[in-house]
């Protein structure tokens, strides 16, 4: 009898955590619909979104190319050390290449999209919301969802996959830079092995489909997330952590059930 | 509805989720005058303003505001019925991404097809009224708490609105600054041919400015009537609430438990 009573308080919590979870799942999911229904005013009035992409995708640029350049020249100094092992170090330019174009490009520029854009998108839309500027939008009249979480979202899903590629390309710039300025890879067996390994259709564009896949996600945990917000200043800071935490376990989540089924049919 | 009353609350209710916050709240709000709901904070008054902007929906009863039942409108009605108002929020609520004239212009450029030499001129009209022409181009980031109010306020008024809603406007304002939004609210009422409805415990400012005044408490409306009457109204609430007493009906001490208990003497007597 002694152990009945902190039982039934550990299941009512447990209970309440999974139906609050579940809420604001279907709460999530419904916000996503209504977004997708009222995003006419992001491509209406395109300057709206290309102010946020902007914003989400041109101030990246410098962590995401910075990023990319070292990632690239760290896969090339990796892969020389076991390649050359087996006499192969002219396909070092693959091994990068693929890399990249496959996983690295869209999962490392995914969690530092997340990181300096899904964060910044949270708190700005969290601000919005604590200082009443939603509200007074509300009050003229102008659905916020319309005019201020479409153009976010369209901008972050849009400058996503071109931040990805343009990571990619850097990573293979740097590896160019180690493997072949640096190390002395034969820069003719690096570059033509790269061109006939990498497929445009498994490689490119299923990396490509990640990072669109990769930037619907955290944009749309950022905007939710920000639109969510207690509207106090603990709430913003605890919702930016959370696009953060959240977007980046996605990320990790999402990749591994697309390379399932993107890489491992043919094998 | 009478022609001459913009707004009627009939028996309203309202609770957030199940804590009650107003009970059966009546009143009437006549066309072209300058209205207080006047309370103690946390007595329900920025709620009946959030129904009254239908940002809220009343849990029982009605409010019928510029003709139109607001818990029966759709989205679509909604936005046309906001259209016809203006809201000044306690702080202001300026965008803060946007320069003082984009603030003001914004209604204009989201709800019409007005040129942008046309949209300029109004808005300098606008910023004229409120005294802050010259401040056009400043961010709202460089602007002081009753500049700020003033934009706001030519903001609220961007499309003529037959109602214009104040949330707390003279809340953290200097006494000039205090000053200058009272006239304005007054004097932009007047010219505009509006009405307005004000919410607020500031009594010194706003008892010589308005036509009518509602005192609420715990959630009901306790007095009623013009600044005289209400101050003549004999009701104790009324009377520590303007005379700013601290100890009356709304006592000086939250209820607690007996001083001695909780310091240990009585155990130790």
């Amino acid at each position: 009898m002694m152990l009945v009573a902190p039982l039934r308080t550990a299941l009512t919590r447990l209970g309440a955590a999974v139906t609050a979870g579940v809420w604001r799942l279907g709460y999530a999911a419904r916000f996503f619909f209504y977004l997708l229904v009222h995003s006419g005013t992001a491509f209406r009035r395109f300057r709206l979104t290309v102010r946020e992409i902007y914003f989400a995708g041109v101030l990246s640029l410098i962590i995401i190319l910075v990023s990319g350049l070292f990632v690239g020249m760290v896969l090339a100094l990796q892969g020389y050390e076991t390649l050359q092992r087996y006499g192969s170090s002219e396909a070092l330019g693959v091994l990068v290449a693929l890399s990249l174009v496959r996983e690295l490009g869209p999962v490392v520029a995914g969690l530092l999209f997340a990181s300096r854009a899904g964060s910044a998108i949270t708190a700005e839309i969290g601000l919005m919301k604590a200082t009443e500027q939603l509200s007074a939008m509300e009050m003229m009249a102008v659905d916020p969802i319309a005019r201020v979480v479409a153009p976010r979202f369209w901008g972050g899903v849009i400058s996503m996959p071109v931040l990805a590629a343009l990571f990619s390309a850097m990573g293979i710039f740097g590896g160019y830079l180690v493997g072949v300025v640096l190390i002395g890879v034969d820069e003719g067996a690096f570059w033509s092995q790269m061109q006939a390994a990498v497929d445009v259709r498994n490689d490119i564009l299923n990396g490509v489909i990640k990072s669109v896949v990769f930037g619907v996600a955290v944009t749309l945990i950022a905007v939710f997330e920000g639109y969510d917000a207690p509207p106090t200043a603990e709430g913003v800071s605890g919702a930016t952590t959370r696009t953060v935490v959240t977007s980046s376990l996605a990320i990790l989540a999402l990749d591994f059930v697309l390379t399932a089924l993107m890489f491992t049919g043919g094998a | 509805m009478a022609d001459t009353d913009i707004a009627i609350i009939e028996d309203l209710s309202f609770a957030y989720d199940r804590r009650p916050v107003l009970h059966g709240i009546g009143l009437r709000i006549a066309r072209g005058k300058v209205v207080a709901v006047m309370g103690q904070s946390g007595c329900g008054k920025t709620t009946l303003l959030r129904i009254i902007s239908a940002a809220l929906m009343p849990t029982q009863g009605s409010a019928r505001v510029l003709g139109s039942v607001t818990s029966e409108l759709d989205r679509d009605g909604l936005y046309a019925l906001r259209r016809r108002m203006g809201m000044l929020f306690q702080f202001g609520a300026l965008f803060t991404d946007m320069s003082v004239f984009d603030n003001v212009a914004f209604q204009m450029r989201e709800h019409t097809d007005l040129p942008e030499d046309a949209i300029r001129d109004l808005v300098l009209l606008k910023l004229e009224a409120v005294g802050l022409r010259g401040a056009a181009q400043r961010m709202p980031t460089e602007l002081s708490g009753g500049m700020a109010r003033r934009v706001a306020l030519a903001r609220a008024i961007a499309l003529d609105p037959q109602l214009i809603l104040y949330d707390e406007p003279f809340t953290g304002l200097d006494p000039i600054a205090l000053g200058v939004i009272a006239r304005l609210v007054r004097q932009l009422n007047d010219s505009l041919g509006a009405t307005s409805i004000i919410v607020t415990h500031d009594v010194a400012e706003t008892l010589p400015l308005v036509d009518y005044v509602y005192f609420m408490a715990d959630g009901r409306v306790v007095a009623e009537g013009t600044a005289d009457e209400v101050r003549r109204s004999g009701v104790a609430f009324v009377e520590q609430f303007v005379s700013g007493a601290i100890d009356g009906p709304v006592p000086f001490h939250y209820p607690a438990a007996g001083y001695q208990a909780d310091l240990g003497l009585a155990a130790a007597a």
